[in-house]
C-alpha cells in the first residue's frame, strides 16, 4: 500500500479545501502518507503530486529539505535524543550513548527487529528537563538510563499506551463543520475589503472628519 | 496553591508569584480546555475588540508597544502598519515553529492555553482585516497540534472562529498547519515559502518584512505566538495597564526559559527590562543560585543565536536596548548557564554543529562556512588542531559576518563590548549566528582552544576518537 486509501484519500481533499492554494497542503499531505505508511513511499509522492497539481519531483523536493520525513522504512518508533547545549550539559550525549549501546545501534540506525530507529536530534524545546527525548514525538524528560531502559522495555512489550506508532502526529485533526467557515478561496477571489474593515474605515474616516 | 513551585501537570513551567498576562491559565491542570478557558474569561478580549474599530485595536497594539517575542523584538504594532492599503487579501501567519536552542515558552503557550492563542490570533486578524490565519506549529510538537486542533474545532462549534464571529460581520478561518523538522523555517519568509509548500529557504531582501510581499505574494503578517498570546489581556485590560509592567522600552512580561546548570531550571513569566539576570539566575522565586557548589562561568542570554554572556553581566535587566548595547540580544528568551565544569570548546562546537545542521544551503558564505566550522572546532576538541585554526576560524566568521562581532566587555582584557546585531553576508541571520559560540569563546577562553592545540596528549579522547580508534 503506498497510495492514499479511501479513508485518507478523504482526509487528504478536506487537508487541501483548508488552503487558498492546493500546494500548500504538500507538507501536511507528506506528514498523511507518513502516517499511513509509516514512511513515504514513492507511490505516494506521485499521488500527493496528482492532488495537489505539481510534479512527484516537486514534492520530492520540499520533501527532502525536513528531517521528519523518511523516505526509507524506519522503525516503529522514532527514538530522538536531544543533545544540543542545554541537554548536552546535564548528561544528553551520555544518554545518547547509553541509548546506543541499550538499542544495540549508533545513531542514526535501526535495531535489526524494525521496532526502534534511534536519532540524536538538535534541540526539541524541554530544555530545563534536560536530558530529554521523543518518542515518536511524545516526549520523556529528565531521563536517566534506567528510565531509558524500562521506557525500551515497556515499548518492546506494548505496555504504552501514549504513543502511536511512527508517522502519527496529532491523535485529533482539524475539521471545520459545514457551513461553520468563513470560506476559504485563492487569493485571486479575495480582492475585496472584508466587510468588516471597509464599513469601519468608512466610520474612522468619518470621525477623522468630523474632528 | 503553593507559589514558587514547579506545577506538575506543566513539565518546566515555575510558578513565580509575580505579573501573569499569558500563563495566567496555567496553574489550572485543565488550562488548555475550553470549560476551563470560557470560566476564566477566554474569548472576552475578542468581545472587547469587537466592540471597537479595526483601526482603534491596531492603535491599542500600537499604544501599548507590544515587542515582538520571537527573536527580533520589532514591535507588533509597528509591523502591522507596513500593510500596503487596500492590496487585499491580507494573511496572518502565526510562528509556532520555536526550534531557537533552548527555546521553549511557545510550545508551552500552545498546549497550555490554545485558546488564548486563538483568541490572540483573531483580535489581529479583526484590526487589521485579514483573510485567513495560518497557525505554523513545529511538526515535532505533536501534543500542542492535538490540543490546537480540539481547541480550534470547539472555537468552530461555537461561534468563536468562522462564518460570523459571535454574531457580527467579522469572518475569519484559522488554519492549523504544521511544519517537519526545519530550524530555519522560523524565520518568517522560509516560514511563507514552507506554507507555500516548498523547500523552507528564507527569500532574498529587500522587501525586508512581509507586510509588502508575503504569502501567495499578498501582504502577510508574520507574529510569534507569545506575541499574540498578549493581545487578549491587552483588550481587556487597556494600553495603560500593560504599562505598568515592565519598563518604558519594553512594557509588558516576557516568558523566558532558564536551563542549563542552575539550581532550579524552568520557564518563568518575567518583567521585561525590570528583571535582571541575576534575580534570574539567584532570586528565590527563580532559579535560586547556580548547582551547588559551583559558579557561574558564563551564559547564553538569548538562544543559541546570542553572543555569551559572563559573570559581569549578570546584573543587566532583561530590557533588549541594554543587552544590545551590551553585546548580546534577549532574542526567543532561552537562558543557557553554564558553570565552571564546562569546557568552552566543547559547547561552542554544539551550537556551531546545530548551525551546520540547519543551514539551509541557499548562502554559499554559510552553506560552507558552517561545517568548515564544525570541522575545526572538532578536530581542536580531538587534539589534532593545528596552531592556525584559532585563525583559520576567526576568518571563516569574517566571511560570514564581516568586521568586528557582537560581543560582551571584558575588563580583564581591557576589552569593550561590541553592540549588536552583526553584519552578514548572507540572507538571513543563521549563519551569522553560528559566529557567536566562536568568537564569545575564543575571546574569552583563547587559552583553553590553546591548551588543546598544543597539548595534545591532555585531552579526553572524545567518543568519536574512539569510534575511529576501534
Amino acid at each position: 500500500m503506498a497510495r492514499f486509501d479511501d479513508k485518507n484519500l478523504a482526509i487528504a481533499s478536506e487537508i487541501i479545501s483548508r488552503y487558498p492554494r492546493p500546494k500548500s497542503a504538500l507538507i501536511p499531505l507528506l506528514h498523511l502518507a507518513q502516517e499511513q505508511d509509516g514512511w513515504v513511499t514513492d507511490d505516494a509522492m506521485r499521488h500527493i503530486a496528482d492532488l495537489t497539481g505539481t510534479t512527484p519531483a516537486e514534492v520530492k523536493g520540499t520533501g527532502t529539505f525536513y528531517e521528519m520525513f523518511k523516505f526509507h522504512p524506519v522503525g516503529k518508533y522514532m527514538v530522538n535524543v536531544c543533545t544540543n547545549l542545554s541537554c548536552q550539559l546535564l548528561g544528553g550525549e551520555e544518554l545518547l550513548a547509553h541509548a546506543e549501546s541499550t538499542l544495540g545501534v549508533k545513531a542514526g540506525g535501526t535495531t535489526a527487529d524494525g521496532m526502534f530507529t534511534l536519532e540524536d536530534v538538535e534541540c526539541i524545546a524541554a530544555c530545563t528537563e534536560a536530558p530529554c527525548l521523543q518518542v515518536n514525538y511524545r516526549y520523556r524528560l529528565r531521563v536517566t538510563d534506567d528510565d531509558f531502559d524500562s521506557l525500551i522495555d515497556d515499548l518492546r512489550s506494548g505496555k504504552v499506551d501514549d504513543i502511536p506508532e511512527h508517522g502519527t502526529l496529532g491523535s485529533v485533526r482539524q475539521s471545520i463543520p459545514v457551513g461553520m467557515g468563513a470560506g476559504i478561496v485563492a487569493p485571486e477571489e479575495a480582492r475585496e475589503a472584508p466587510a468588516w474593515l471597509a464599513r469601519n474605515e468608512v466610520a474612522d474616516d468619518k470621525a477623522e472628519g468630523e474632528a | 496553591m503553593p507559589t514558587h513551585a514547579y506545577v506538575p501537570h506543566a513539565p518546566g513551567y515555575v510558578d513565580n508569584d509575580g505579573p501573569k498576562i499569558v500563563t495566567s491559565r496555567f496553574p489550572h491542570e485543565d488550562s488548555f480546555t475550553m470549560s476551563r478557558a470560557e470560566a476564566t474569561g477566554a474569548y472576552d478580549g475578542l468581545r472587547a475588540a469587537l466592540t471597537k474599530t479595526p483601526a482603534e485595536v491596531h492603535g491599542d497594539v500600537r499604544e501599548a508597544t507590544v515587542l515582538g517575542r520571537g527573536g527580533a523584538g520589532f514591535p507588533a504594532g509597528v509591523k502591522w502598519g507596513f500593510m500596503p492599503p487596500g492590496k487585499f487579501p491580507y494573511y496572518l501567519v502565526v510562528n509556532g515553529d520555536e526550534s531557537e536552542p533552548g527555546t521553549y515558552k511557545d510550545r508551552l503557550l500552545m498546549e497550555r492555553d490554545p485558546h488564548q492563542l486563538i483568541e490572540g490570533c483573531l483580535i489581529a486578524c479583526y484590526a487589521l482585516g485579514l483573510a485567513q490565519c495560518f497557525l505554523y506549529v513545529r511538526g515535532e510538537m505533536a501534543l500542542a497540534q492535538e490540543r490546537i486542533a480540539v481547541a480550534l474545532n470547539e472555537a468552530y462549534a461555537k461561534g468563536y472562529v468562522g462564518k460570523n464571529i459571535l454574531g457580527t460581520e467579522f469572518s475569519v478561518d484559522i488554519t492549523l498547519t504544521w511544519g517537519a523538522g526545519a530550524y530555519i523555517v522560523g524565520e518568517e519568509t522560509a516560514l511563507i515559502e514552507s506554507l507555500e509548500g516548498n523547500r523552507g529557504m528564507p527569500r532574498l531582501k529587500p522587501p525586508y518584512f512581509p507586510a509588502a510581499i508575503g504569502l501567495y505574494g499578498q501582504p502577510t503578517i508574520v507574529n510569534n505566538v507569545e506575541t499574540l498570546a498578549n493581545l487578549p489581556w491587552l483588550m481587556n485590560n487597556g494600553p495603560a495597564q500593560y504599562k505598568t509592567y515592565g519598563s518604558e522600552a519594553s512594557p509588558g512580561t516576557r516568558v523566558v526559559a532558564v536551563s542549563g546548570h542552575v539550581q532550579r531550571p524552568g520557564v518563568y513569566e518575567i518583567e521585561q527590562g525590570v528583571t535582571t539576570f541575576r534575580d534570574l539566575f539567584y532570586g528565590d522565586n527563580f532559579c535560586q543560585g547556580i548547582r551547588e557548589g559551583h559558579e557561574l562561568k558564563m551564559f547564553v542570554p538569548g538562544g543559541g543565536s546570542a553572543p555569551w554572556f559572563f559573570p559581569e553581566q549578570v546584573d543587566l535587566p532583561l530590557e533588549a536596548r541594554d543587552v544590545g548595547a551590551a553585546g548580546s540580544m534577549l532574542g526567543s528568551g532561552a537562558i543557557i548557564v553554564m558553570d565552571e565544569t564546562t569546557d568552552a570548546v566543547k559547547a561552542a562546537l554544539r551550537l556551531v554543529r546545530f548551525y551546520a545542521r540547519e543551514s539551509c544551503g541557499k548562502c554559499t558564505p554559510c552553506r560552507e562556512g558552517t561545517t568548515w566550522e564544525e570541522r575545526v572546532l572538532q578536530r581542536i576538541l580531538d587534539g589534532e588542531g593545528r596552531p592556525s585554526d584559532i585563525d583559520m576560524l576567526l576568518d571563516i566568521a569574517d566571511n560570514i559576518s564581516p568586521g568586528p562581532y557582537p560581543n560582551a566587555a571584558d575588563p580583564s582584557q581591557g576589552l569593550e563590548a561590541i553592540p549588536f546585531p552583526p553584519k552578514q553576508t548572507t540572507i538571513c541571520p543563521l549563519g551569522p549566528s553560528s559566529v557567536a559560540p566562536i568568537t564569545s569563546t575564543v575571546r574569552r577562553f583563547r587559552h583553553e582552544y590553546e591548551a588543546k592545540i598544543t597539548k595534545r596528549d591532555s585531552i579526553p579522547v572524545t567518543s568519536m576518537a574512539m569510534e575511529r580508534d576501534s
